[in-house]
C-alpha cells in the first residue's frame, strides 16, 4: 500500500499552493489597480482598509453576493462548465512548478513540488492548451454574438501564439537536454541563467505569454470597445468572477514559469557561499523564486498600462509571419551551436 | 488499486465515446469526444506512457478538437437546418459501416490476447527512450511522415490563398 506520509505532505502541499495561488491573484487586482493609478497619476483604491489593502476582499465579497443571472437561450449545463474549466485549469499547472530547494523536517526529505514528472513542461503546456476550452465554451454557451466573437478570437489567438511558444521552449530543452523543469532550473545554478543563452527565445516566449494570458497589448478577446465583454459579457456573480481570478492565477503561474525557465528558477548567484542550514535555505529559495515571479506580474502590469491595444490582424500578422520564423531560425542556431561548438 | 483504475477508465472511455455517435447536439458530442481523449491519455498514463499521454492530450485534445469545436460554432448547427437524409444513404452508411465492424473483428480474432511475454520495461514510456528508438529504428519512417506533413501543410496554405 502507499506511504501515507506522502500523501498527507502533498495534500498539505497542494491546498497551500492553492491558497497561495489565490491570494496572488486576489492582491494582484490590488496591484493592477495601484500600478494602474501610480501610471496614470492618480491615488487608486484606498477606501477598504489601510492604503486600501481590503479593497480585494470587498471584491470578492461583492462578486459573491451579486445576482446571478443565467440567460434563458444558454446552454445552462456548459454555461456553468465554462468558468470551472477555466479556473481548474489554472490552478492545476502549479503542481509541476519546483517552488523551492527540498526541505528536511524530522529527518524526511520534503521537496518543495507538488509532481516531479519527467515530461514537466510538455505537462505544463497541455494543461494551457486545455485552458482554452474553458473560454470557447463559456463564451458559445452564452448564445450571444459578441461573446461567441470574444470566444474565438481567444482560442485562435491562443493556437497561434502556442505554435512560437513550443518553438521557443524547443530551444530550452535543445540546451538543457531535460523536460524535466527540476533538471532544467538546477542547470542554471550560479548564474548561468538561461536568458543569456537565450536572449531571443526568452523575448518569443514572453510574448506569447502575454497573448496565452490574454493581457494587453493582446486582450483583443475582451475589447469593450467592441465586444462589449468579450467571452464573458453574459456572465454576472462569482462565475465573473471566476474568469477574472483564473486570468491573474495564469498570469501568476506563467510569470513563475519563465522565471523558472529563463532565469535560474530558485536559484541566485551567491547564495551558496552563506553556508544557511538546509531548511533556511530552502525557505530564503522559495522567496528567490517568488520575488522573481512577483518582478514578471509587475512586468505584465507595467505593460498593460503603457502600451496600446493591437488591431487583431496585427496580432495575427506579429504570430504567424515574425514570431513563428524567428522561433525557427532560434532553434535552428541553438542547434548549429550545440553541433559545432559543442 | 490500478485495476480499479483501469474498469473506471474503460467505462467512461465506452460511454463518453456512445455519447458523441448518440448525442443530437452536436456541440455536446464534440465535447465528448474531447472526454474520450482525456480518459485514452488516462490509459496511456496506467501503461507507463507519460509521454504518448501528454502528447495525446496536447495534439488532440489541446488543438484538434479545438478546430472541430471551432467548425460547429460557426457552423451553428441546429435541428432545423440539419439535412434531411434519404434512406439510401442510411442504408448505404449501415452496410459501410457493417463492413467495417467485420473487417476489425477479422484482424482481432488472429491476435493472441495470453500473457505479456517481452521483457517488460517500466520506462519504455520515458522520452528519451521513445527519443532514441524514432531517431535509431524508426528514423526513415520519422523522417518521411515529418515530410508528408509538411506537404499537407503547404498545401493547406496553397489551397487557403486567394487567387490575385
Amino acid at each position: 500500500m502507499m506511504d501515507w506520509s506522502i500523501i498527507i505532505e502533498k495534500s498539505i502541499l497542494v491546498v497551500v499552493l492553492f491558497g497561495v495561488s489565490l491570494a496572488i491573484a486576489a492582491y494582484s487586482t490590488y496591484a493592477e489597480r495601484k500600478i494602474a493609478a501610480f501610471l496614470q497619476d492618480r491615488i487608486g483604491p484606498d477606501r477598504a482598509g489601510p492604503w486600501g489593502l481590503l479593497q480585494p476582499l470587498a471584491d470578492g465579497g461583492k462578486m459573491f453576493f451579486k445576482e446571478e443571472i443565467i440567460p434563458n437561450a444558454s446552454d445552462k449545463f456548459l454555461f456553468i462548465l465554462g468558468p470551472c474549466i477555466f479556473m481548474t485549469t489554472a490552478l492545476m499547472t502549479s503542481a509541476l512548478i519546483p517552488w523551492g530547494k527540498s526541505m528536511n523536517i524530522g529527518g524526511r526529505e520534503i521537496s518543495l513540488q507538488v509532481a516531479n514528472l519527467n515530461i514537466g513542461i510538455l505537462y505544463i503546456f497541455a494543461i494551457v492548451s486545455v485552458g482554452i476550452y474553458g473560454i470557447m465554451i463559456g463564451g458559445w454557451a452564452s448564445n450571444n454574438k459578441f461573446a461567441l466573437l470574444g470566444a474565438i478570437r481567444a482560442s485562435s489567438q491562443m493556437i497561434s501564439y502556442e505554435l512560437a511558444m513550443g518553438m521557443a521552449i524547443i530551444a530550452i530543452l535543445l540546451t538543457s537536454n531535460s523536460l524535466n523543469i527540476r533538471d532544467i532550473v538546477d542547470q542554471q545554478e550560479g548564474f548561468k541563467w538561461n536568458v543569456f543563452y537565450q536572449p531571443l527565445g526568452f523575448l518569443i516566449f514572453i510574448i506569447c505569454a502575454f497573448a496565452e494570458c490574454n493581457r494587453t497589448p493582446f486582450d483583443l478577446p475582451e475589447t469593450e470597445t467592441e465586444l462589449v465583454g468579450g467571452y464573458h459579457t453574459e456572465y454576472s456573480s462569482m462565475k465573473l468572477g471566476l474568469y477574472l481570478f483564473a486570468e491573474y492565477t495564469n498570469m501568476f503561474i506563467s510569470s513563475a514559469v519563465i522565471s523558472c525557465l529563463y532565469f535560474g528558477g530558485y536559484h541566485f548567484p551567491g547564495i551558496d557561499s552563506l553556508h544557511l542550514s538546509q531548511n533556511v535555505a530552502a525557505l530564503v529559495s522559495v522567496a528567490v523564486l517568488f520575488s522573481k515571479t512577483f518582478f514578471f506580474i509587475l512586468f505584465f502590469m507595467w505593460v498593460r498600462w503603457t502600451l496600446p491595444r493591437f488591431r487583431y490582424d496585427q496580432l495575427m500578422r506579429l504570430g504567424w509571419q515574425v514570431l513563428l520564423p524567428l522561433a525557427i531560425v532560434n532553434v535552428l542556431i541553438t542547434g548549429a551551436w550545440l553541433t559545432y561548438f559543442k | 488499486m490500478s485495476q480499479y483504475l483501469f474498469f473506471t477508465l474503460s467505462i467512461l472511455t465506452i460511454v463518453s465515446a456512445l455519447y458523441v455517435v448518440f448525442s443530437r447536439n452536436p456541440m455536446h458530442s464534440v465535447l465528448s469526444l474531447i472526454f474520450c481523449f482525456f480518459t485514452i491519455a488516462g490509459h496511456y498514463v496506467l501503461l507507463n506512457a507519460q509521454f504518448l499521454a501528454i502528447v495525446h492530450i496536447i495534439v488532440y485534445a489541446g488543438a484538434i478538437m479545438v478546430l472541430f469545436l471551432f467548425t460547429v460554432m460557426l457552423l451553428n448547427l441546429n435541428k432545423e437546418t440539419e439535412p434531411h437524409k434519404t434512406n439510401w444513404i442510411k442504408i448505404a452508411a449501415v452496410i459501410a459501416a457493417g463492413m467495417l465492424f467485420l473487417v476489425l473483428i477479422a484482424s482481432l480474432k488472429s491476435t493472441e490476447l495470453g500473457p505479456f511475454h517481452l521483457p517488460y520495461r517500466s520506462t519504455i514510456g520515458f522520452v528519451q527512450n521513445i527519443g532514441i528508438k524514432l531517431f535509431t529504428d524508426y528514423l526513415l519512417p520519422f523522417e518521411v511522415s515529418s515530410i508528408l506533413f509538411m506537404s499537407a501543410m503547404i498545401g493547406a496554405v496553397m489551397l487557403a490563398k486567394k487567387e490575385k
